[in-house]
C-alpha cells in the first residue's frame, strides 16, 4: 500500500513526438484512480510509464517513499494487468500466478499458500488452478491475470483496459467484481479505459486526459456536474453534451440561442460575462417537460428513439438547427414535428468560452 | 466441392498407387539386394523377391565392411554420421535460437544490418565457399574431427529466419508481463520462449538431422582417416573399391541401413513437426 506521487511527467520519443506534456497527480494510498480519454490520448503510455515499460524523459515518479524513475519494473512493487491477459499459454494457472513468485526466490509452501488464498478470493477452483490458460473463457482468463497480480501482493495495481476483450454483459459483472475487489483489498489502483462508464462506475477520482494533457482532475460527479472545459464535457455522460452558440444578455441573467430559444441563469453568477458569446451546454437528462405554457423554450421533434427506461427525442429550439437531444424518462409516446415546452434548472447550464473551451465561472 | 462420379475415383486412386509404387519401387529392390549373396547380385535377371542372406549381409556389413575394401564395418560409419548429424542440428538450433532472440528482443545499433548479413548466408552454402572453410577447418588443425565435420555447417540463415518470425508472433505483453514479474533476458528465453517455440523447434531438428545426415561432400573433403568416414560418403567409395565388381548385396544393405536413422527421426517426430509448420495460435 502506498501514494504515489507524478510530479510533471514528461514523455518524448525518439522522434521528437510528445506524447504526455507534464503530468501532476496525487494518488492517495488506496484510491482507485482511472485515466480515462480517447484512444492515442496517451493514457496507456502514462499507465507504462508508471509501470516501467516507458522510460520517463521528465519529471519524477514516487511510489510509496521511494523516486521509482530508474527501477526496473520489478523492483517498483506494482502489479498488471494487461488488455489480452498476457498469460502465459504453456504454463497451468497455477505457474502463471506463481511465475513471479518463484522468481523472487519465495519458497514453495508461501506460493502454494499465496495462490490458494489468491484463487478463493478469485473463485477459482482446483480443477482451474491445474488448466491451461486456453482452456478457459475470457472472464477467468481475466481473473487469473488478476490472481497473478493479487499474489504478489503489491503497493500498486496497474490495469491496462482488462475488460475490453470480454462481451458486454461479462463485462458489466467483472466491473463490479473489480471494484468490489479493490474495497476489499485497498490496494492503490491505476486504470486505463476509454469507456467512460467504466471509468465512472470504478473510479474515486478521474483523470481526463486529452493529447497528453490533464483537461480535469476530479471525481466522477464533479466531472459531471462540473465539467472544465469542452472536451470533459462531451467526453462524460451518454447521450453526450448538447452543444450550441449562444448569447448573454446584457444584463447577465439570461443565455439566448440564435433561434430565440431563451434560458434563464443562475443569479449573480455571469454579471461579468454580460453580452458575450458563449457556447451553451446542456445534459440531455437536465431537460423536462415543462409544465408551464410558455413559448420561449419549445423543441421541435424530429425523431424518437425509445430506449425503454427512457425516450431520446432529437430536434432543434424554433428556428436555430442546432440538434438537440432531450431525454425524458419512460415512454413518452411523442410524434415527429411535435412542440415540446421545455425547462432546465438555470445551475444544470454549463457556459464554455468559445476560443479557451474552459467553463465560464 | 465433393465430386461422387465411380470413374474419377478409381483413377484417382490407380494414380495415387502408380505414384507410391514408383517411391517404393527402388526401396524394394534395395532390400531385396540386401537379402541375396553377392554372386546372386551380378546375374540377370536380377531379383524381384528377397533372398535368404539378409542376416548374414548383415553381420558383415555392420562389422567387415566390403570383402577385400580397406573401409572397416557400417557401425563406425553409423556412429560418426549421427553424431555429426546431432551436431548440426542441435547447434544450428542453439545458435539460430539465440541470434533469433538478440534480433527481435534487443535494441543495438546495426541490428537491422545484421539480421540482413545472417540472411544473405542463405546464398553462400558450404559448396559455394569450400576452398575458403576447408583452408580454416584445416588451419584450426579440425580435420579429421567431429568439431571438423560439423561446425562449418552449423550458421544457419534459415533457422535463424524461422525463429524470428516465431518470436514476433510472440505478444509484447508476455515480455512486458515477464519483465513485471522479475524476469531477466535470459530466465525469459529459457522459460517462455524456449517452451514456446517448442514444435517449431522440433519441426526444425527433423529438417535440419536429415540435412545433417545426407551432407555428402564435406565430409568427402576434411576426412581422410577411414574412422571418421560418415556412411552417406561410404556407400560411394564403396562402388569403387577393391578394383571388382561392386557388391551390391553389402552396398545395399549399407544404403538400407543409411536410411533408417532420419527415417526414425521423421516417424517418432512425425507430429510434433507437422504442429510446428502449421501451428499459428501462441
Amino acid at each position: 500500500m502506498a501514494q504515489v506521487r507524478l510530479d510533471n511527467l514528461k514523455k518524448t520519443y525518439p522522434n521528437g513526438f510528445k506524447a504526455i506534456h507534464g503530468v501532476d497527480v496525487d494518488i492517495q494510498d488506496g484510491e482507485f484512480l482511472v485515466l480515462v480519454g480517447p484512444s492515442g490520448c496517451g493514457k496507456s503510455t502514462l499507465l507504462r510509464m508508471i509501470a516501467g515499460l516507458e522510460s520517463i524523459s521528465e519529471g519524477v515518479l514516487t511510489i510509496g517513499e521511494r523516486q521509482v524513475n530508474d527501477l526496473e519494473p520489478a523492483d517498483r512493487d506494482i502489479a498488471m494487468v494487461f488488455q489480452n491477459y498476457a498469460l502465459y499459454p504453456h504454463m497451468s494457472v497455477f505457474d502463471n500466478m506463481a511465475y513471479g513468485l518463484k522468481i523472487r526466490g519465495i519458497d514453495k509452501s508461501e506460493i502454494r499458500e499465496r495462490v490458494k488464498k489468491a484463487a478463493d478470493i478469485l473463485e477459482l477452483t482446483d480443477e482451474q488452478l491445474s488448466r491451461k490458460p486456453r482452456q478457459l473463457s475470457g472472464g477467468q482468463r481475466q481473473r487469473v491475470a488478476m490472481g497473478r497480480a493479487i499474489v504478489r501482493e503489491p503497493s500498486v495495481f496497474l490495469f491496462d483496459e482488462p475488460l475490453s476483450n470480454l462481451d458486454a454483459k461479462l463485462r458489466v459483472q467483472m466491473r463490479i467484481e473489480i471494484r468490489q475487489l479493490q474495497e476489499r483489498l485497498g490496494i492503490t489502483s491505476v486504470y486505463v479505459t476509454h469507456d467512460q462508464v467504466e471509468a465512472m462506475t470504478l473510479g474515486h477520482r478521474l483523470v481526463v486526459l486529452n493529447e497528453g494533457r490533464v483537461e480535469q482532475l476530479g471525481t466522477p460527479i464533479e466531472l459531471y456536474e462540473r465539467p472544465a472545459s469542452l472536451f470533459v464535457a462531451g467526453f462524460i455522460g451518454s447521450p453526450a453534451m448538447n452543444f450550441a452558440t449562444a448569447q448573454i444578455n446584457g444584463q447577465g441573467t439570461a443565455v439566448a440561442l440564435p433561434g430565440g430559444a431563451e434560458f434563464t441563469l443562475a443569479e449573480g453568477v455571469y454579471p461579468s460575462h454580460a453580452d458575450r458569446t458563449v457556447t451553451l451546454g446542456i445534459r440531455p437528462e437536465d431537460l423536462t417537460l415543462s409544465e408551464k405554457a410558455q413559448d420561449n423554450c419549445v423543441l421541435t421533434a424530429s425523431l424518437v428513439e425509445h430506449l425503454g427506461a427512457d425516450t431520446l427525442v432529437h430536434g432543434h429550439f424554433g428556428t436555430d438547427q442546432t440538434d438537440m437531444t432531450v431525454r425524458l424518462s419512460g415512454i413518452r409516446r411523442v410524434e415527429k414535428a411535435q412542440q415540446l415546452p421545455l425547462e432546465i434548472l438555470p445551475e444544470k447550464l454549463h457556459l464554455f468560452d468559445p476560443e479557451s473551451e474552459k467553463r465560464l465561472a | 466441392m465433393i465430386e461422387n462420379r465411380p470413374f474419377i475415383t478409381v483413377f484417382c486412386h490407380l494414380f495415387l498407387l502408380l505414384g507410391v509404387a514408383i517411391i517404393a519401387f527402388p526401396i524394394w529392390i534395395t532390400f531385396v539386394a540386401a537379402t541375396h549373396d553377392a554372386v546372386r547380385m551380378v546375374q540377370i535377371p536380377l531379383p524381384l523377391w528377397p533372398g535368404d542372406q539378409f542376416f548374414e549381409n548383415l553381420d558383415q556389413t555392420w562389422n567387415a565392411g566390403i570383402a577385400g575394401g580397406v573401409n572397416q564395418g557400417v557401425a563406425v560409419m553409423m556412429f560418426n554420421s549421427l553424431v555429426m548429424a546431432m551436431m548440426i542440428a542441435v547447434g544450428k538450433i542453439a545458435i539460430s535460437l539465440l541470434s533469433a532472440f538478440a534480433i527481435v528482443y534487443f535494441k543495438f545499433p546495426f541490428r537491422m544490418g545484421f539480421f540482413w548479413l545472417i540472411f544473405i548466408t542463405l546464398m553462400l552454402p558450404v559448396e559455394v565457399r569450400i576452398i575458403p572453410t576447408f583452408e580454416v577447418v584445416a588451419n584450426l588443425n579440425m580435420l579429421n574431427t567431429y568439431w571438423g565435420l560439423s561446425i562449418p555447417l552449423i550458421a544457419s540463415a534459415t533457422a535463424t529466419f524461422m525463429f524470428r518470425q516465431t518470436f514476433l508472433t510472440i505478444p509484447d505483453e508476455l515480455l512486458e508481463a515477464a519483465r513485471i514479474d522479475g524476469a531477466g533476458p535470459m530466465r525469459f528465453f529459457i522459460d517462455i520462449l524456449l517452451p514456446m517455440s517448442r514444435t517449431n523447434i522440433a519441426a526444425l531438428f527433423v529438417i535440419l538431422f536429415i540435412y545433417g545426415w545426407n551432407q555428402y561432400l564435406w565430409p568427402l573433403l576434411i576426412t581422410t582417416d577411414q574412422n571418421m568416414n560418415t556412411i552417406v560418403m561410404a556407400i560411394k567409395q564403396m562402388l569403387e573399391a577393391a578394383e571388382q565388381a561392386p557388391q551390391w548385396n553389402v552396398i545395399m544393405m549399407t544404403t538400407l541401413l543409411a536410411m533408417l536413422p532420419p527415417v526414425a527421426v521423421v516417424i517418432f517426430m512425425q507430429k510434433l513437426f507437422v504442429k510446428g509448420l502449421t501451428e499459428t495460435e501462441k
